[in-house]
């Protein structure tokens, strides 16, 4: 489809291999098995791609067409143009990692900017160059801890209150090395202090959400300091928008800080590709997976950027290495760095605190709903609250859907105590039109709902 | 200085993209929890337009100039790839809407699946690991639950070429498997002598990687998988070479068990400066209970008119979850689109043409760069990067200098077994006169090396910048900059 | 290259010296040649840390590579050289002196006798070239 080669042009070629066909090449290849019929479609044509490929994205029912009110660890947030007019710059996205540094400054300058601005935001000291998405930069969070104690501690303690996702994919990581991992099956309704008792001697990391997976906002200077005294590392796991208006994790004694980068500019896209944040304290920077870009100098003292402490990788290290990480998401890092320049220190801070007052807007006007009340009214949340419903929440999402509106997330299927308990997200795309509809909407679902316990009785 | 950093172009108060204010009555910001200082870079939206692209033209890539980085399968990424990515129907659906409203994406991750299935020859399929790494990492933790779930737990040991992936040997540590090293025979294929002699009944498996990172397809890959499963061990497959076996062989015919595919690599995904990546898993039957969760099938099947409802199911042995959500969706929809418009001829001729460019360009050379095992390679071949009448010259002296003729490099020194290794992969969408003007900018640097030697002790010259100072920058550690306050 | 004459190896490059029964223990000057610039050192033992021979006592760091360093001798370590981590290049300038790993207290100087001697290591490093 897309060789070049001429019929004249493969003879020629074979001629000067020294073979008469191409099927020459393959006789290491077991006779048995060599040359397959693939039952595939036929090729198409671009023209004909592009048509399907259009039809089935029109299958699906977009946050254009419907307005969104679902969260939970993805954001509908509004993407400059700049940023993915700069991702379609073929020299960024069609370069591979920067291995040979003369020839991939523009990639590696912007990692390094990168670096800056998540060590800024996170109000740390070193940044990588990123993981695959915010569940596996957690995971890598436990396997930095577990290597920094050099296997001696191994014990991890996680908070109830960290993305379902996050703690599943924690789980998977850890199978087989003998880790214990605890309090991530604890009462979500307890706030950080529940996980003070958990920390132990053997302890090697506390790891919160920050805001957590219920858009609850805590301080955990005292958390900090209870994993700290056990000689532990504490790591914290951001929605880096909200740090727009909060309080940085390197204020209030974070070792650690990962996080998912998605709300900087990347696109929804039914899951990824996201970005995977990850920033630490300099002393822990060779016990810290993934690529790293250093500034140095040429020969002529010209100013340049490598990927630097190579040795610690897999390629090195094989075996030994602390991680197998060896892409890191480049071209979503460049999204963030994009993103964040061209909104700068004002724009992130007016973004983060329109998701704070659209969402305590919503907040207020749901809960004043019959039926309905906010789960933990007193604590602080950022731009996510969970509410209770009188109806089952699928059946509260059914009924949204058919009036448009993207319902919120189903606490009841990871949190048993939460059955009934809808996680709504409210972001800056969401207009006050749009909350005033959701709350109608909901107002409307509670009659229904009356009717159907009326029906059921 | 090439290009200031995004640190030094801020101006106190400049903001590139404004929003408007809030139409909703402000609420108190929550006391003692918010931050003063936010010590991000201010811009106009040109400086970071200007800024950005300056910074791209600082890089090589596929778009620009040949760039045959062997086990990486720098193909051409067509296009196409990126306008149907983007359609409003992929990038901006959420991961954790009802099924009923994402039919589009679920039907195309389904038969992606299918087709990766139908290539691979497997039985399942997993699309949620994020990068060939992460691929590797989940296929280890399905061969260890397998074993794990068949009662033989003793079993911890993984068995790995000299000549593979550094990922291998990571990723099975990553997993909590003990890792022993397998040794190459003279013809560069996997002693059997020693691979025989290190399977009991600690096996879990070997890793191979075919055509292996000498680009030589294994010939013993039959009797490999006889002996292997003879001892109760898996055979995993690196598929970081699928592109060599496209419609050639199906890995999974071959008696591999469990094989990561590369969609960055084989089907066309560009590679975004590093990532991301997509690493989909095949396994065949007897492992399919293991695949992380969630996996997208058919829920309801298809009625006269009503086309089938697709969904997502867990796997009843499963390993669980390797990554939030579903994978790297815009990923899929590449390499969907890749797969579409190739079929299976088109798919064939990928490989055929990839092994052509390959053993056409080591024709052209191997007189002038010696290659060891010299017979016929895949899609990508390892020359030893020292040229006769020039001790002091070192691949890594040669590879510079090709900077200098425009060209992206070989990979260096991998694979470990080869001395000075220059590891060439051209790929099927370059021409003949790219190839040849690539032999000859080598053929010329082995004249310059024998005559003026420091013409490639001093490359690149040509370049934004020199050589670089690697020891300065892991001394120093300088790894961030900070606006000025 | 400098091969000290009152010093004992090993087959993976380190020394020892040892004097009365307290060991101290470093990579070659081969070894050094080999990792090129070393860039970073992390000694993986504590003083009073009860260590057998062969065990993993340092990890040496150069740009292109990673080197474990092993017990030579079994015994109590009684110092380690901490400051290291400060000043890795001295593992390339001063390797059998500045850039000293260890010190340990013997406990079996039987261990000794299983090491090379300056002429065996030499054999050892021309073998190798």
């Amino acid at each position: 489809m897309y060789s070049p080669h001429t019929p004249q042009e493969r003879e020629k070629m074979l001629r000067v291999i020294g073979v008469e066909r191409v099927e020459d090449l393959f006789a290491d290849v077991p006779a048995g098995q060599r040359f397959p019929a693939l039952e595939l479609p036929p090729a198409a044509t671009e023209m004909e791609a592009a048509e399907e490929l259009g039809h089935i994205a029109e299958a699906n029912e977009s946050v254009r067409d419907l307005v969104c009110f679902l969260g939970a660890g993805a954001y509908h947030h509004y993407i400059p143009a700049v940023v993915d007019s700069i991702l379609r710059r073929g020299e960024f996205y069609t370069a591979y990692t920067p291995y040979q540094p003369e020839v991939s400054q523009g990639t590696l300058q912007a990692i390094y900017e990168y670096q800056s601005l998540m060590c800024a935001l996170t109000g740390m000291e070193v940044s990588n160059a990123s993981h695959y998405d915010g569940a596996t930069a957690a995971a890598e969070a436990v396997n930095m801890a577990y290597a920094q104690f050099r296997g001696k501690r191994t014990k991890m303690v996680l908070s109830p209150a960290l993305h379902p996702h996050y703690r599943q994919t924690v789980h998977t990581y850890t199978r087989g090395t003998g880790l214990l991992v605890t309090g991530d099956d604890g009462r979500p309704e307890e706030g950080p202090e529940a996980l003070i008792p958990l920390i132990v001697e053997n302890t090697a990391l506390v790891m919160v959400q920050y805001p957590d997976f219920f858009g609850r906002i805590y301080d955990y200077t005292a958390l900090a300091e209870a994993a700290h005294e056990a000689g532990a590392l504490f790591a914290v796991s951001v929605n880096p928008l909200a740090l727009g208006m909060l309080t940085p994790p390197g204020e209030f004694g974070a070792d650690i800080v990962t996080g998912e980068g998605q709300p900087l500019g990347i696109p929804l896209a039914f899951g990824g590709p996201y970005l995977g944040i990850f920033t630490t304290r300099k002393k822990y920077v060779r016990k810290m997976a993934g690529r790293l870009v250093g500034e140095t100098v040429d020969g002529q003292g010209r100013r340049g950027y490598v990927l630097t402490l190579t040795a610690r990788e897999q390629h090195i290290r094989r075996e030994r290495a602390t991680s197998n990480i060896c892409t890191n998401q480049g071209l979503m890092a460049l999204a963030a760095t994009v993103y964040l320049s061209a909104l700068g220190a004002q724009g992130l801070r007016q973004v983060a605190e329109l998701n704070y007052h659209k969402a305590h807007y919503a907040a207020e006007r749901i809960a004043s709903l019959e039926g309905f009340s906010l789960w933990q009214p007193e604590t602080p949340f950022f731009n996510e609250f969970a509410v209770k419903c009188p109806r089952p929440v699928a059946e509260v999402n059914e009924h949204l859907l058919e009036h448009g509106v993207l319902g919120g997330y189903d606490l009841g299927q990871d949190y048993p105590t939460l059955e009934g308990y809808m996680l709504i997200a409210v972001t800056e795309m969401n207009s006050r039109e749009d909350i005033d509809l959701l709350v109608n909407i909901l107002a409307e679902s509670t009659q229904e709902g009356s009717h159907a316990r009326t029906f059921s009785l | 200085m090439l290009e200031p950093l995004v640190c030094e172009l801020s101006q106190p108060d400049r903001q590139g993209v404004g929003y408007p204010p809030s139409d909703v009555p402000l609420s108190e910001l929550p006391a003692g929890l918010t931050r003063d200082a936010l010590p991000l870079p201010e811009l106009s939206e040109v400086d970071v337009v200007r800024h950005f692209t300056r910074l791209s033209q600082l890089n090589y890539s596929v778009d620009t100039g040949f760039y045959p980085l062997g086990s990486c399968t720098m193909k051409y990424n067509p296009k196409i790839n990126e306008e149907v990515a983007r359609l409003p129907g992929f990038t901006a659906i959420h991961p954790l809407q009802p099924i009923e409203t994402v039919q589009g994406s679920l039907a195309l991750m389904y038969h992606l699946q299918e087709a990766l299935k139908e290539i691979g020859g497997f039985a399942g399929m997993t699309l949620q690991p994020a990068a060939g790494a992460h691929g590797e990492m989940t296929g280890v933790l399905i061969m260890r639950a397998y074993q794990k779930d068949r009662g033989e737990t003793q079993r911890n040991k993984i068995l790995i070429p000299d000549s593979a992936h550094g990922t291998n040997p990571a990723s099975s540590a990553m997993a909590g498997l003990k890792v022993v090293q397998l040794p190459s025979d003279e013809r560069g294929n996997v002693d059997l002598d020693a691979l025989r002699a290190e399977c009991d009944d600690t096996l879990v498996g070997l890793m191979l990687t075919n055509p292996n990172t000498l680009g030589l397809f294994e010939e013993h890959v039959l009797e490999i998988a006889e002996i292997v499963h003879a001892a109760g061990g898996l055979l995993y497959g690196d598929g970081a070479n699928l592109n060599a076996l496209l419609g050639i062989a199906r890995p999974g015919d071959l008696g591999i068990d469990v094989m990561h595919f590369n969609l960055h690599k084989t089907f066309s995904t560009p590679h975004g400066g590093g990532g991301p990546g997509s690493g989909p898993v095949g396994v065949a039957e007897h492992l399919v209970d293991f695949l992380p969760a969630p996996v997208v099938d058919i829920v309801e099947p298809a009625e006269e008119d009503i086309p089938p409802l697709y969904g997502f199911v867990t796997p009843k042995k499963s390993i669980g979850r390797v990554k939030a959500f579903h994978g790297h969706f815009s990923m899929m929809v590449r390499a969907y689109t890749y797969i579409l418009m190739h079929g299976a001829e088109g798919l064939r001729r990928v490989a055929e043409d990839a092994v052509l460019n390959a053993n056409y360009l080591m024709a052209r050379l191997k007189d002038t760069y010696p290659v060891p095992y010299g017979r016929i390679c895949k899609h990508e071949f390892v020359a030893e990067g020292k040229v006769e009448g020039a001790p002091g010259v070192r691949a890594l002296d040669i590879a510079k200098r090709l900077l200098d003729y425009g060209f992206h490099p070989p990979t260096n020194y991998f694979p470990l077994i080869v001395h000075e290794a220059l590891m060439i992969e051209p790929t099927e969408t370059e021409s003949l006169q790219t190839l040849d003007a690539f032999a000859e900018a080598l053929l010329q640097i082995a004249e310059e090396a024998r005559e003026d030697p420091d013409l490639l002790h001093e490359a690149p010259r040509t370049t934004p910048v020199g050589r670089l100072d690697e020891v300065k920058a892991a001394r120093e550690l300088v790894l961030k900059c900070e606006v000025p306050a | 290259m400098n091969i000290p004459a009152d010093l004992k190896y090993t087959k993976n490059d380190e020394w020892v010296r040892v004097e009365g029964n307290i060991g101290t223990i470093g990579i070659t000057d081969y070894a050094q040649g080999q990792l090129s610039d070393v860039v970073f050192v992390e000694i993986l033992v504590s003083e009073g840390d009860a260590v057998s021979q062969g065990d993993s006592c340092a990890t040496v760091e150069s740009v292109k590579a990673a080197s474990e360093v092993y017990m030579p001798v079994s015994g109590t370590v009684t110092a380690i050289h901490e400051e290291l981590a400060d000043e890795p290049e001295v593992v390339n300038s001063d390797p059998y002196g500045e850039a000293w790993m260890v010190k340990v207290e013997l406990s079996d100087p039987s261990e000794l006798d299983g090491l090379m001697d300056a002429a065996a290591y030499e054999a050892y490093c021309a073998e190798r070239e």
